[in-house]
């Protein structure tokens, strides 16, 4: 069985070892500071005894105030996750840093939010439109896109 | 004299009988070597997602079946899992393991079409995949008889199934489950060391257990490249824990290794199929819990099962009405396509199309 860490446990490593990265947590997820996304999942990344070698979807959510874009991470070693996740404010122009240098597989699904929700992930390679044709205007999955 | 040669740039589909649906590679080819491949999609988006928020968690199920459409009942149980676990529905014992043997029959359907078609990429025209048409039409038979439909079955409701099985369900299962293993045993016969498909697909495509790992790539695709990682092993869902059986995982992670990945995991589903049925036990096949309009507590959860191509997995945000706030779907498919500039580069436009159908995409799933 998979086992979900629990974000304060968690949360208190992290604080010592990356002070100011964690704003907030619940059981099972950690809210992360947008500065300190990359540091902090370089940590995860590679730290003995968490080693999130897998990132196994990434999705994002409009709550009108702001976006959030949680990561879901796996160990294949250790059999244990975590979701991590990091807010937007701006809404005209919302940008978050993309995590495609330490997991590739982020690469389509961050290409995907960018298409559906708007949200610009600095460093990416390849930062376009996936499944909507260039021109389109504006991103569907966002709670203010009427679709009729 | 010096010839003067430029790279040249192919479109491989949208509509090509090798692309498995309206799926497009954009290659760049020197001479007949690719060098550059970009994949474009987009062609069957119908924006499931957006769907998802403007109807109410029931009516979404009937829209599952098409994301990936050749296994539409392990998208039904992926999606209702999701939403039980949101809104805590209970399932009765029965209506699990009824689940288990559908969604290992469809896996061995999808598994069916994915070596069927592979095999056609590979130039073995319409033979093989004739045959496992003939072994697939079994199983649709089969769901025909609980569901009434052929290919979309939304045959699963929050809580249970839509109606049990028939009478003449079980007797029909253990025929075709009986029958199932001398059916591979002809295969491996025919295929498992043929020279030429040993030539086309040994050593061609190879993905390495690292970038595996770090593409996030999943199913099949992991598992031929030496990981075993089963979510059915992993993190034990429905009744998966009460049953034995093995993850076939294969060496060096080229399409060989991916093929034969593919045919033991039907041998693995035939035996989980015999033990579910084993243990079968009678009894309501529904909750009393009334699920027409749900609205479940104000929150999110992430459920995820081992579908035929990998880990789908459903992420709901709910605000305490009958719709999902917010309803995003994990497509394996979609996910594996990350890692096929890595594979295609540097082969032919021959073993890239081989390459390609090892991958095993559909495209109702990719787009969504």
């Amino acid at each position: 069985m998979t086992r979900a860490i629990s974000g304060e446990e968690l949360a208190a490593g992290l604080e010592q070892r990356i002070p100011g990265s964690i704003i907030g947590t619940s059981k099972e997820s950690i809210l992360v500071n947008n500065q300190s996304l990359l540091s902090l999942a370089a940590h995860l990344k590679t730290e003995p005894g968490l080693e999130f070698d897998f990132l196994s979807s990434i999705t994002a959510v409009d709550y009108y105030d702001y976006f959030e874009v949680i990561y879901q991470l796996t160990s294949l070693e250790h059999n244990h996750s975590i979701v991590l996740k990091v807010r937007c404010h701006d809404r005209e122009n919302p940008a978050i840093p993309s995590l495609v240098g330490l997991w590739r597989g982020a690469e389509l699904q961050e290409q995907e939010i960018f298409d559906l929700m708007g949200i610009r992930f600095e460093g990416h390679p390849n930062m376009k439109r996936i499944v909507l044709w260039e021109g389109f205007q504006g991103h569907p999955q966002r709670r203010d896109f009427l679709s009729w | 004299m010096v010839m003067k040669t430029e790279p040249l740039v192919l479109n491989i589909g949208p509509a090509h009988p090798s692309t498995h649906g309206v799926f497009r590679m954009r290659a760049t080819l020197d001479g007949e070597v690719i060098i550059d491949v970009e994949p474009i999609f987009g062609y069957l988006h119908r924006g499931i997602e957006k769907l998802a928020e403007e109807r109410t968690y029931q009516q979404f199920i009937p829209l599952t079946d098409r994301l990936d459409y050749v296994s539409a009942m392990g998208n039904n149980m992926a999606y209702c899992m999701a939403v039980e676990k949101l809104a805590a529905i209970p399932v009765p014992e029965r209506a699990e393991y009824i689940r288990v043997i559908m969604a290992e029959l469809q896996r061995i359907a999808s598994h069916l079409i994915a070596v069927g078609s592979f095999l056609n990429d590979c130039g073995a025209f319409m033979t093989p995949i004739l045959y496992m048409v003939r072994e697939r039409e079994k199983i649709v038979d089969l769901f025909e008889m609980v569901s009434g439909q052929r290919l979309t079955y939304n045959y699963m409701r929050f809580g249970g199934l839509s109606q049990d099985v028939p009478d003449e369900f079980l007797p029909a299962l253990r025929k075709f489950i009986d029958q199932m293993p001398r059916y591979l045993d002809e295969y491996d016969q025919l295929l498992k060391e043929n020279e030429i498909l040993l030539a086309r697909t040994k050593g061609v495509g190879i993905l390495s257990k690292e970038t595996a790992i770090n593409c996030s790539m999943t199913g099949p695709m992991l598992r031929g490249s030496g990981v075993p990682w089963d979510l059915r092993k992993a993190d034990p869902y429905s009744v998966y824990s009460r049953f034995e059986f093995d993850i076939p995982c294969g060496a060096r992670g080229d399409s060989y290794d991916r093929y034969r990945v593919r045919v033991e995991e039907m041998r693995q589903s035939v035996r989980i199929i015999r033990q579910a049925m084993e243990q079968l036990p009678v009894g309501p096949v529904r909750s009393k819990t009334p699920v027409m309009l749900i609205r479940p507590p104000a929150g999110e959860v992430y459920s995820h099962v081992e579908s035929p191509k990998g880990e789908l997995g459903f992420y709901l945000v709910s605000d305490g009405s009958i719709a999902p706030y917010r309803c995003h779907i994990r497509g394996p498919s979609f996910i594996n396509l990350t890692a096929l500039r890595e594979m295609i580069v540097g082969w032919k436009v021959a073993d890239a199309i081989v390459i390609f159908g090892s991958i095993d995409i559909v495209m109702g799933e990719v787009d969504r």
